[in-house]
């Protein structure tokens, strides 16, 4: 889909300035020539991330997990998962199905979504490594932060 | 063109620790392969395209443009603006990255970025959905509701407290 919104894109900003255009496609294939060792790698993490922190683990660690330590351990899984959201999603709706509290499926999704070990190259390419460890450390806060809410207001927590 | 040996390390070691495991024929090896290969064409459908698209827009968009919608002296509809484009963004974080890089060389401002950088983790509107019918859309609300005024706060934060060095750190990778 996504190949042909750039060619007829493409095709427009031709008819209007080829030059330009030609520019832009060249600075593109350098990009992605530059960038193919990082998304390599990224592939290569994920490939065992994949492998490791696989769906049933997932299922197994987090089946019975509640409290502080579910959280820490949904959080500790979602940072190093990798798991597209078509299928995190309705692993999360298994969880709950098995009673696993809303607080800690925040955790883990929020994590998931938010802490990127495995896109680690990409980001420290892109951003450097300071800059990337203090997003990171801020995701983990704010993911505790929303989980804690969400607990809250699911009557899961108390103050 | 002469290829940088040196950046293949991890891919190199890789393929040849999976090359000894089909050998001995392990199924880790397989499953591990199993993945990178189908993770490697899921990449193809679109990294390429969402780069010559950030190609196109360093030639076509105007700096002044980004400047003054998502510069240092934006209001607050800058927030809105990379929430529609974060929420709209393919893939993943990885997508983000070099948007983001693409968008802070145009003249976005730091805390901009990190702000799209931030909702794009959380905002995707494919994912949002399968969020909202699984685990049940008042769960995604609250989400929502908490996180992106904490994403936008942290953005802010990171925007005083990080260093012009690094800030200059980022690069586009062109």
């Amino acid at each position: 889909m996504i190949y042909y919104f750039t060619a007829a894109l493409t095709a427009v900003l031709f008819m209007i300035d080829r030059e330009k255009t030609i520019k832009g496609l060249k600075i593109g294939f350098k990009k992605i020539r530059k960038n193919s060792p990082v998304f390599l790698n990224m592939i290569i993490l994920i490939a065992l991330s994949l492998y490791f922190v696989s769906d049933e683990l997932i299922l197994r660690f987090l089946g019975d997990g509640s409290g502080a330590i579910g959280v820490a351990l949904a959080g500790t899984l979602g940072s190093i998962a990798f798991i597209p959201g078509f299928v995190a999603f309705p692993l999360a709706g298994i969880l709950l199905e098995k009673g696993v509290s809303y607080t800690v499926i925040a955790a883990f999704t929020t994590t998931l979504m938010m802490v990127g070990i495995v896109t680690y190259p990409v980001e420290k390419d892109f951003f450097g490594i300071k800059i990337t460890v203090i997003r990171n450390i801020i995701s983990l806060i704010m993911a505790i932060i929303v989980s804690i809410i969400i607990g809250l207001f699911y009557g899961e927590l108390f103050i | 063109m002469k290829i940088n040996l040196k950046k293949y390390w991890l891919f190199i070691i890789f393929s040849i620790l999976i090359g000894v495991g089909f050998i001995l024929d392990l199924n880790i090896a397989r499953g591990v392969f199993a993945n990178f290969y189908s993770f490697f064409l899921t990449m193809l459908k679109f990294v390429p395209a969402v780069f010559l698209l950030i190609g196109l827009f360093e030639v076509w968009i105007d700096k002044d443009l980004i400047e003054k919608h998502l510069g240092k002296d934006s209001g607050f509809l800058a927030y809105f603006w990379v929430l529609i484009l974060a929420s709209t963004t393919v893939g993943g974080l990885y997508v983000a990255f070099p948007v983001a890089s693409a968008l802070y060389k145009k003249g976005a401002s730091p805390r901009i970025i990190f702000s799209y950088i931030g909702t794009a983790a959380i905002c995707r509107i494919p994912m949002t959905l399968f969020e909202a019918s699984y685990v049940g859309v008042s769960f995604t609300a609250i989400r929502w509701l908490v996180s992106i005024p904490l994403v936008v706060i942290s953005s802010i934060l990171m925007e005083k407290f990080i260093s012009e060095k690094d800030l200059a750190n980022i690069s586009d990778a062109a």
